[in-house]
């Protein structure tokens, strides 16, 4: 048995700080720089630019001369643009990203929990909406309704990605409910509210972060993808329609590389960045993931060989 | 005090293979009665149906027939009487791996039952009480903030017995309470929960494979083979006497230093 040792709060603390967030690791570093520049710029920037749609009298200016990024055809400041599509795409990110949150969490979590029919019927909802084939759908959604709002595709998006993740937290959600911690807090007595929310749930954020995340991915590629076909959001500037616009200004043929380009790096940079955060989540949920081995050999001063060596002494 | 009582409990299990399906009978008529103050170990191998009798006693599985008798009436699975059994029946699960939420710390798994049990306690009535439940099992204060898996399976399961002391019960069932641990600690924790027995005056099941810890630690033993009592008495008796093959066979697998030295002589 442990030595008494004077009770100190910090370390502790500390401690349990340190298991609920992610080990900060360059990767994560760099995502979390990279996503977080984006939205500030997606959310200070619309406010200091001009007009995205003014028309003016110098079509395809390079950048310099009084635009940062140059301008478009029709002499709209590229730059504006840039900043108020920014703000258009990671709405959609966002908003699809909470939708698919509180849908996977209801049918995965809540049926695998309750179990007996309603999880039957819960799993049969899932599975039907995991075959529909998105991006087919979300084309006859919008080809019905003519003046498509940020918002009606963003739950167009929700409502065809969800499926997907509600199925990995069901399976996860399944292995949790029948393990030790929660029939011992049955036997205690705990509501079953309270077994979800406070037994079940926490095991789960490390999941549900890595759905959230690969959701905004989804629905910003999406989006941009939908839009290039000319199907996306009318009269909004997002990523995707800066796109479209550029390939029928012949943007490409034109050699006006800073009318495609931003756009382009915005969404390669966001999906990174993005995904660099998702590793990072990743190993949590798996700490095989991590490359612990090559900082451990580092930290050793071994060279691989001898790494190599070593563990074959100690195997 | 809680009397439990079971009568011909039998539970079944359905397996379904295809469109076929059969019943399994994974306990099969038992019946016995469990007092304060009393030990009773419930030997079996695996698959006899131990630990479907834990279940049954924790509410976690209803009996197919028979009857289970809490104070000679019988068991209720709704309601503020349920809410009183669980009070009085506690169990103490056999991996503390498994049993203790990773993400919890030690003070969070023995507060909520004493808050669950005890609604009117104030918060640092509830501190009070989780800081004793640490210190009879022999446990320093300063776990209250650590989380399992800074814990070694001793230390665990220490913990796990202090939970489920939380509510202040009268019955204690121990699903193999050592059976995952180091043999070196399991003396220990053993000792610890007869201990504890004697001062609350528990009545224990003891469920485990070891014959030898339970002669060492209770009353009567009950073997059970493939869900049905086949033996029960005085645990001494039931050691020295064997009366069904199937006991003999498990005396005889424990090690009895005496028999081999004799073998090692011939």
């Amino acid at each position: 048995m442990a030595i008494t040792t004077s009770t100190s709060q910090l370390p502790t603390d500390a401690v349990r700080r340190r298991r609920i967030l992610p080990p900060m690791t360059l990767k994560l570093g760099i995502g979390l720089a990279l996503t977080g520049l984006i939205t500030l710029f997606g959310l200070i920037g619309p406010l200091l630019v001009g007009d995205p749609s003014a028309v003016r009298d110098l079509g395809l200016t390079p950048p310099g001369n009084g635009f940062i990024l140059g301008t478009t055809q029709t002499g709209q400041d590229v730059f504006a643009q840039l900043a108020h599509a920014t703000r258009g795409s990671l709405t959609i990110g966002v908003v699809v990203g909470a939708i698919t949150l509180v849908l996977s969490a209801f049918f995965g979590v809540v049926g695998a929990f309750v179990g007996g029919w309603v999880d039957e019927a819960f799993s049969l909802f899932t599975n039907v909406m995991l075959v529909i084939p998105g991006l087919p759908l979300v084309i006859v959604i919008s080809s019905y309704v003519p003046n498509k709002s940020v918002w009606l595709v963003a739950v167009v998006l929700a409502i065809t990605s969800w499926a997907g993740s509600a199925r990995v937290l069901r399976g996860f959600t399944l292995s949790v409910r029948s393990r030790d911690y929660v029939l011992a807090s049955r036997v205690s007595g705990e509501r079953r509210w309270r077994i979800l929310l406070v037994e079940i749930l926490p095991n789960l954020i490390p999941l549900l972060a890595s759905q959230v995340v690969f959701a905004v991915i989804f629905a910003i590629l999406g989006e941009a993808g939908l839009s290039f076909l000319g199907l996306g959001a009318s009269g909004s500037f997002t990523w995707g329609t800066m796109l479209f616009y550029a390939q029928n200004g012949l943007s490409l043929r034109l050699g006006a590389w800073w009318w495609f380009v931003p756009p382009g790096l915005a969404i390669a940079l966001f999906g990174a960045a993005l995904s660099l955060i998702n590793f990072s989540i990743d190993e949590i949920i798996n700490p095989k993931l991590r490359s612990q081995t090559r900082a451990d050999r580092k930290r050793w001063g071994m060279t691989r060989e001898q790494l190599k060596h070593a563990r074959e002494e100690t195997a | 005090m809680t009397v439990l009582e079971l009568r011909d409990v039998v539970k079944e299990y359905k397996l379904r293979d295809g469109w076929q399906s059969r019943k399994l009978r994974a306990v099969d008529e038992v019946s016995f009665r469990l007092e304060p103050g009393r030990t009773i170990a419930l030997v079996g191998q695996s698959g006899s149906g131990k630990s479907t009798i834990a279940k049954l006693l924790m509410q976690l599985e209803r009996p197919t027939s028979g009857q289970i008798l809490v104070n000679d009436e019988p068991m209720v699975y709704r309601g503020a009487r349920a809410a009183s059994y669980r009070k009085a029946v506690q169990m103490v699960f056999q991996d503390p791996f498994a049993s203790l939420n990773p993400y919890h710390t030690v003070g969070h798994h023995l507060a909520r039952p004493v808050r669950l049990h005890h609604p009117g306690l104030s918060r640092g009535q509830v501190d009070e009480r989780v800081l004793e439940l640490l210190h009879r099992v022999r446990l320093d204060p300063d776990f209250v903030q650590r989380k399992p898996h800074e814990l070694s399976g001793g230390q665990r399961q220490r913990v796990a017995i202090a939970r489920a002391l939380a509510p202040s019960p009268g019955i204690l069932v121990a699903d193999e309470p050592v059976s995952m641990l180091d043999v070196s600690i399991r003396l220990g924790v053993l000792n610890l929960l007869a201990t504890l027995q004697r001062e609350e005056n528990l009545g224990v099941l003891y469920i485990t494979h070891d014959l030898a810890t339970a002669r060492h630690f209770s009353d009567e033993i009950m073997v059970l083979y493939r869900g049905e009592v086949v033996e029960h008495g005085p645990a001494d008796d039931v050691i020295l006497n064997p009366q069904h093959e199937y006991t003999r066979l498990l005396a005889e697998a424990a090690p009895d230093p005496e028999r081999r030295l004799a073998e090692l002589k011939r």
